[in-house]
C-alpha cells in the first residue's frame, strides 16, 4: 500500500533529513564558537565563487560519482558494499600498472586502457567477497570491511617493496609518463573560449562519471540483467521463484559495483597525482555511502548528492584553510547525512506518513 | 629466543589484547542480542577522547573514566535509538556513528586545546599507573615463575585485570541468569520473547548500553593507560579488529579472550620483526602481519575452518505486528 505519494518519497523525506542533518551541523559549528552563516557564506566562494574552487568541486564530485554509483548497484541487489574504499585502493593499482607498463602512444588509448585495468582490479577486489557471500553466505559487511584492510597492506607492500622507483624514500610508484595525461577541465574548456582555471584538478574524467551515471540508469531500469537485480533486492524469495540464480546476481551485482569503485581511480591516481601515492582514495568510498543514500540510490539522485558532497569538501577544506574550523567539519556533516538520510529514515517518515494518512481521510 | 623477550612479548600481547578484548565482549553483549554493531571502533574513539580531555582538565583519571564511558553510552543511545526505536538499519548506523566519532572528537578536540586535535599529555593522577601486585619484588628472584609473575602477571594498569575479569563474568551473566538467557533468546527468536511477555525493545536497549559501558572502558584504557593523552584517530582499526575476534570467538566469552590474545600476539609481533625472523628464519613485512587477523577472519567466516553461526535474529529489526 503507497501511503505517501511519489513526490514526497523521493524529494520530501530526504529533503527533511537534510535540514535535520544541516540544523545539526549548525549547532555543532555554534558549539565551537563559529558563526554558521559566516562559514556556510565561506564554503559558498571558496567552492562555487571561481572556476578554481568549481575545478576542486568537481574533482571531488567525479571520485564521489564513482564510488557512490558503485555503492548504489549493490545497494539494488540488497547488498551493502562496504568495501568500496579498498575496491578504488586497488583499482588505483590496475591504473598504475598500465600507465607504467604499456607505452601509450596517446592519451585517449591510455584512458581506455587505464579505465579497463582500473575496472577490472576493482571488480577482482569485490569478486572474493561477492563470491563468498553467494556460495558460503559469509557476510558481505563484514568481509568487504576486512577486504579494505587487507587491500591497504596489500598496497602498502607492493608500494614499498615492489614499484617504489630506486632511491626513492617515498612509498609511491613512478610518476607516469607525459603522453597519458588526461586532459583538464581547462584544456577542454580553452578551445571554446571559456577561461577554467588552470590549477584545478577536475578533468576529462568527470565526463566518464556522467557517462558512467547515464549507463547504470540504463542498465537498471531499462534492461533484463537490471530489472533481475532490483527484483533480487527488493525480494529473494519472489525472485528465485521467477527463476533468478541468486549466486549469479550476487556476483554480477557486486562486480559492477567493484568495478564502478576502482574506476575513481582513473579520477584521482591518473588526472590528478599522476602516480600512485598511499592513502590515494581519502575515504571516497566511505563516501559513496552517504551519497548513494542521499541520492536513494538513482544515478540521478547520486549525481546531485555527489555535487553537494563535492562542494562541501572543497569548502570545508577553505573554512580550514581560513579559519580555525578543522577539516573534520565535514566528516562530521557526512555523519549526520548517513545518520539522518539512512539510519533514522524512519523518524522522518512515519511521522509524514500520518501527516498524509490525515490528508486522504480529509478528502475523501 | 630467549626466556626474557618470551615475557616481554607475552607482556605486551597482555597489553594490546585488553582493548580488544573488552571491545569484543561488547560487541558480544550487542550482538548476541540481535543488534550488530559495527561502531565499536568510533564508541572506543569518542571515548579515548572524553577520558582522555575530562582526565587532563580534572586532573583525575577516575573522573575521565566515567566522562568516557559517558560519551560511549550516548552514542550507544543513538544506535539503539536508530536500530531499535526506529527500526533503521544497524549496519548504516554502525557506519554513521564511526564517522561521527571521528569527526566529532578532532573538532572538539580543537576547540578546547588547540593543540591540533590531541589533547595535553596527561601525568600524574590524571593516567591509570601500573599496579604492582604483592611480593612481586620478592618472588621475581625465583627461576622461571618468578619473572612470569613480576613481569608478566604484575605491573599492568587495573583496566587490564578489570578486562580479564570480564571474562568470566560476562559467561556468568550470559549463561547462569534470567537475564542473560532472555538477552541470548532475543537475538535468537524475539517473537518468541515477546510472546512470552518480556519486552523484547528493552532487553535489546540493556544489551546495547551495556556494550556503551565495555566500549567506553576500552577507549579509555586507550588514551590514560597504553598511551598519556588522545590523538586522532587513536583507535586505529581496533574496533573491527574486536569484531574481527568477536567472529573468530563464535559469539562466546572464553573463545573471546584466546582470540583476542591472538590478535593481541600479531599485534605485539607487528613491533618486533626481529623476534619473528629469529624464531622462522624468513623476514615478514610487519604490514602483512597487521593484516593477518582479516585475512583469519574471511577464511573463518568462509567455513573453510570451522563455520561461525551469528545469533539468528542479528541485524533484523523486531516488528511486533507481523
Amino acid at each position: 500500500m503507497e501511503v505517501m505519494p511519489k513526490w514526497a518519497e523521493v524529494i520530501l523525506v530526504p529533503l527533511i533529513s537534510l535540514v535535520l542533518a544541516a540544523i545539526l551541523s549548525a549547532i555543532v559549528i555554534l558549539a565551537i564558537g563559529e558563526d554558521p552563516v559566516a562559514a556556510v557564506n565561506l564554503m559558498v566562494t571558496g567552492a562555487l565563487g571561481s572556476t578554481y574552487g568549481w575545478g576542486y568541486t568537481l574533482y571531488y564530485a567525479t571520485n564521489f560519482l564513482f564510488t557512490g554509483l558503485a555503492v548504489s548497484v549493490a545497494f539494488h541487489a540488497g547488498l551493502f558494499n562496504i568495501g568500496g574504499e579498498g575496491q578504488a585502493m586497488l583499482g588505483g593499482l590496475g591504473v598504475a600498472l598500465a600507465c607504467l607498463l604499456i607505452p601509450w602512444p596517446h592519451w585517449t588509448l591510455a584512458l581506455l586502457g587505464a579505465t579497463l585495468a582500473a575496472a577490472l582490479f576493482g571488480a577482482a577486489w569485490a569478486a572474493i567477497p561477492a563470491f563468498l557471500q553467494a556460495k558460503r553466505g559469509s557476510h558481505i559487511v563484514i568481509t568487504t570491511i576486512m577486504f579494505n584492510f587487507i587491500g591497504a597492506a596489500v598496497l602498502n607492500y607492493v608500494l614499498v617493496n615492489l614499484m617504489r622507483p630506486a632511491g626513492s624514500m617515498d612509498p609511491a610508484t613512478a610518476r607516469f609518463p607525459e603522453t597519458v595525461h588526461l586532459p583538464t577541465l581547462h584544456d577542454i574548456l580553452a578551445p571554446i573560449g571559456i577561461n577554467f582555471s588552470k590549477a584545478a584538478p577536475a578533468n576529462v574524467t568527470f565526463l566518464i562519471a556522467l557517462l558512467a551515471c547515464v549507463l547504470v540508469w540504463f542498465l537498471l531500469w531499462r534492461t533484463w540483467l537490471g530489472y533481475e537485480i532490483r527484483s533480487y533486492g527488493k525480494s529473494e524469495p519472489a525472485a528465485k521463484y521467477g527463476g533468478i540464480s541468486p549466486t549469479a546476481i550476487t556476483m554480477i551485482a557486486m562486480l559492477i559495483s567493484g568495478a564502478l569503485a576502482g574506476m575513481m581511480a582513473i579520477n584521482n591516481v591518473m588526472g590528478e597525482a599522476e602516480r600512485l601515492v598511499l592513502n590515494a582514495v581519502e575515504g571516497a568510498g566511505f563516501i559513496g555511502i552517504a551519497v548513494a543514500l542521499m541520492g536513494r540510490s538513482h544515478p540521478f539522485g547520486v549525481f546531485l548528492a555527489a555535487i553537494l558532497f563535492g562542494f562541501l569538501y572543497q569548502g570545508g577544506a577553505e573554512l580550514a584553510l581560513w579559519t580555525s574550523i578543522p577539516r573534520e567539519l565535514i566528516v562530521v556533516i557526512q555523519a549526520l547525512v548517513i545518520l539522518f538520510t539512512g539510519a533514522l529514515d524512519n523518524m522522518v517518515r512515519m511521522p509524514l506518513e500520518r501527516v498524509f494518512l490525515m490528508m486522504r481521510r480529509g478528502n475523501s | 629466543m630467549d626466556f626474557l623477550t618470551l615475557i616481554q612479548l607475552l607482556d605486551s600481547t597482555v597489553r594490546l589484547a585488553t582493548p580488544l578484548l573488552l571491545a569484543c565482549l561488547a560487541g558480544l553483549f550487542s550482538e548476541r542480542a540481535g543488534i550488530f554493531d559495527i561502531g565499536l571502533e568510533g564508541k572506543m574513539l569518542a571515548a579515548a577522547f572524553f577520558s582522555a580531555a575530562i582526565a587532563a582538565i580534572t586532573g583525575s583519571v577516575w573522573i575521565g573514566l566515567l566522562a568516557g564511558i559517558a560519551a560511549s553510552m550516548a552514542f550507544s543511545l543513538l544506535h539503539g535509538l536508530a536500530s531499535i526505536t526506529f527500526r533503521g538499519n544497524q549496519l548504516i548506523s554502525g557506519v554513521a556513528i564511526n564517522f561521527l566519532a571521528a569527526g566529532l572528537t578532532v573538532l572538539i578536540a580543537q576547540d578546547w586545546f588547540s593543540q591540533g586535535g590531541r589533547t595535553p599529555s596527561l601525568m600524574g593522577g590524571a593516567r591509570f599507573e601500573p599496579i604492582t601486585l604483592p611480593f612481586a619484588e620478592s618472588l621475581g628472584t625465583i627461576p622461571f615463575l618468578g619473572p612470569i609473575y613480576e613481569e608478566l602477571i604484575s605491573g599492568h594498569s587495573i583496566l587490564v585485570y578489570v578486562a580479564f575479569a570480564m571474562v568470566p563474568l560476562t559467561w556468568w551473566i550470559l549463561f547462569r541468569t534470567r537475564f542473560g538467557l532472555r538477552l541470548r533468546a532475543v537475538g535468537e527468536n524475539p517473537a518468541a520473547v515477546d510472546t512470552a511477555g518480556v519486552s523484547v525493545v528493552g532487553l535489546r536497549y540493556a544489551a546495547v548500553m551495556i556494550c556503551g559501558v565495555l566500549c567506553g572502558i576500552a577507549g579509555a584504557y586507550l588514551s590514560t593507560a597504553l598511551q598519556a593523552g588522545f590523538v586522532k584517530d587513536m583507535s586505529a582499526g581496533r574496533g573491527f579488529i574486536a569484531l574481527a575476534a568477536l567472529i573468530f570467538a563464535k559469539w562466546r566469552p572464553w573463545y573471546a579472550l584466546y582470540a583476542t590474545l591472538l590478535f593481541g600476539l600479531f599485534g605485539a609481533l607487528e613491533t618486533r620483526p626481529d623476534v619473528i625472523q629469529a624464531v622462522l628464519g624468513i623476514k615478514v613485512q610487519g604490514a602483512l602481519l597487521g593484516a593477518l587477523p582479516y585475512v583469519m577472519t574471511v577464511i573463518i567466516l568462509a567455513g573453510f575452518v570451522g563455520k561461525a553461526i551469528p545469533p539468528r535474529a542479528g541485524g533484523e529489526p523486531y516488528v511486533k505486528e507481523r
